[in-house]
């Protein structure tokens, strides 16, 4: 049996990020970086009061649960850096080099060039946001006891945070070059989470212009809304209570969400995904290779 | 005609045999802009099944926006074309068809015999006739026992046989050769000839790019000469080499007595030896009394056939007029 074109694409992405040893040096850097912060959450359970007793469990959790917080920042960060300096010189590179060539007079469609790509990069980012996210909270765990209210929905806001960015670089890949379109995409996703901040003040300034700053970039960008997600997967319950008890003030903190994102937003994004890839295999159909 | 347009299998067609019968290639007018630059200008030529078609052209004469255009590479400006009797960009014409591009860049991070594999897969090939497919190919091109060496060990020549193979790949019934030898050494360029005798003596149509005049004369069976995104010349290698070419060598000539020489035709001049392009045989002796009335001294006289080079700088130089 033959695959389509497509699965045969997203197979050769995959094989090329493990025959350049990207898989191996993401899986290296993962299990240094785990047993690092799982050495680093273990010595949380040995702070002590200044009478020398140890925490109570529920100020452990807390301080896990926020340092926890900033892991995963750095860690989505990663990934969505990742996989925007991947996304990039996707399709921008082997259109240059002329490795697309011989590959685009077979019977393969453009649109199953970007769908193969995407789906490729997008099983490895999958992958990768669910393995590694799930060591770092069996490493939080193991460590301190500590387990995040909603493990399942934080990886799942991570990953798809990693995916938002992979396709906004594949989108650019198919007209720009590959570092111009890893560089915007980077660039993107720090306004995006910028703009996120903004929003926060505005909540907490009760400033209608700069909360729509806020909606307006979750709405061309998703990706801080996502993480926003992550954070209420994270926070526990009393953590939450005790934001919304402070009221605006505590919806201003990019580091909190007293919410999880609602319905709307999450069905925005599926039709976000929806629309830039269909832009990505419109651009590409009409590129001149 | 738009890419979403070329991509639709099969469209256009009116019946399987009309298709059988048709020419490899054929394109009415077809045209390609780039911006203000006209980089293919109303290219208008069939080339029958089975023949071995050579497209010349000085470098950026438009020959690989030729061959970008017919495999729907690139888009038309205007202007229509059809492979193998459907209409460029057609997914089924393209399952049986070769290309070696002219940048050719395969994955460097597989095997040899990876890439043809890969290449089976997206022709598509049924799975059981890749391991003969590749066999053969990789003795074609003399790859055998660098089948499982990484691309990315390969010198340029080494990358331009794989290239090849992969063009052979599932018998092809026409073949796109891109300036084929640049990367090749003699015995190389040797090799791609006798495989694209080999091509032509099992029925299968190539599509020759190249400014190699001598490689293009050792192999093809009909020309077509481009130059500034225009066809300036068409037809078989016995059409377009009917003339004779004579040389003289000659002294004591100046450049005014050379240039009242060109009633004669065209002239090749290198010194001491003026190579006059297309003249008749005929007019050899009056061409040696002019010459002598002139005060020039002939050493040697020596009619010859016409080359294809003789022609092709003819027909350039005529371009330029």
């Amino acid at each position: 049996m033959t695959l389509p074109p497509f699965l045969v694409i997203a197979r050769l992405t995959i094989q090329e990020a493990s025959r350049r040893r990207l898989l191996l040096a993401l899986l290296v850097l993962t299990l240094l970086v785990v047993g690092f912060s799982a050495w680093g959450f273990n010595k949380v359970t040995t702070v002590t009061r200044s009478d020398g007793t140890p925490l109570p469990p529920d100020q452990v959790a807390l301080i896990t649960s926020q340092l926890l917080i900033v892991v995963v920042f750095m860690f989505s960060g990663v990934l969505a850096l990742s996989a925007a300096v991947v996304a990039g010189p996707l399709i921008a590179s082997e259109v240059e080099s002329g490795l697309l060539l011989s590959m685009l007079a077979r019977p393969v469609r453009r649109s199953e060039v970007v769908v193969g790509k995407w789906v490729g990069l997008g099983a490895l980012v999958a992958i990768y946001a669910a393995g590694a996210g799930s060591l770092e909270i069996a490493a939080v765990d193991w460590a301190t006891g500590y387990v995040p209210p909603h493990p399942a929905q934080l990886i799942l806001y991570v990953g798809t945070e990693g995916l938002i960015l992979l396709s906004l670089g594949l989108l650019l890949s198919t007209r720009l070059s590959g570092i111009t379109a890893g560089v915007i995409a980077l660039v993107a996703w720090l306004v995006a989470w910028i703009a996120g901040v903004v929003g926060d003040i505005g909540t907490g300034l009760q400033n209608q212009a700069l909360e729509n700053v806020g909606v307006i970039s979750h709405m061309v960008l998703p990706s801080d809304g996502l993480w926003r997600g992550a954070i209420y997967a994270m926070e526990p319950d009393t953590f939450i209570a005790a934001m919304r008890a402070l009221g605006t003030a505590g919806r201003a903190n990019p580091f909190a969400a007293t919410d999880p994102p609602p319905y709307s937003f999450l069905a925005w994004v599926a039709v976000w995904f929806a629309i830039v890839l269909s832009l990505s295999v419109l651009s590409f159909r009409r590129r001149e290779i | 005609m738009s890419a979403q347009a070329a991509e639709q299998p099969g469209a256009a067609v009116s019946t399987e045999e009309a298709a059988a019968g048709s020419p490899a290639v054929k394109t009415v007018e077809l045209t390609k802009r780039f911006g203000r630059t006209v980089a293919l200008a109303g290219l208008s030529m069939a080339v029958p099944r089975g023949e071995v078609f050579g497209f010349l052209g000085p470098n950026g004469a438009g020959k690989t926006t030729a061959v970008k255009l017919l495999l729907g590479l690139l888009t038309p400006s205007s202007g229509e074309g059809w492979l193998l009797g459907r209409p460029l960009g057609d997914l089924g014409a393209r399952r049986r068809i070769g290309y070696l591009p002219e940048l050719f860049r395969y994955q460097a991070w597989l095997s040899a015999s990876e890439v043809l594999a890969l290449h089976c897969e997206l022709a598509p090939l049924p799975r059981s006739s890749w391991r003969d497919e590749i066999r053969t190919v990789l003795e074609t091109v003399g790859l055998t026992d660098r089948a499982g060496d990484r691309v990315a060990t390969f010198s340029k020549g080494i990358q331009q046989r794989l290239g090849l193979g992969a063009a052979l790949l599932g018998e092809p019934e026409l073949v796109f050769l891109d300036e084929p030898t640049s990367a090749l050494d003699p015995v190389g360029r040797h090799d791609v000839r006798e495989i694209i005798r080999g091509l032509a003596s099992r029925g299968t149509a190539v599509f020759l790019n190249s400014h190699l005049l001598s490689e293009v004369e050792q192999v093809c069976d009909r020309v077509a000469v481009v130059d500034h995104g225009r066809v300036i010349a068409s037809g078989t290698m016995d059409d377009l080499l009917s003339g004779t070419a004579v040389r003289v060598r000659v002294a004591g000539l100046t450049q005014a007595n050379k240039n009242n020489l060109a009633s004669y035709g065209n002239i090749d001049d290198e010194g001491d030896q003026l190579t006059f392009t297309n003249l008749n045989a005929d007019r050899v002796p009056e061409l040696v009394a002019s010459i002598v009335s002139m005060g020039g001294r002939v050493y040697e006289v020596a009619p010859r056939h016409q080359t294809l080079e003789d022609r092709f700088l003819q027909l350039l130089e005529d371009e330029e007029k």
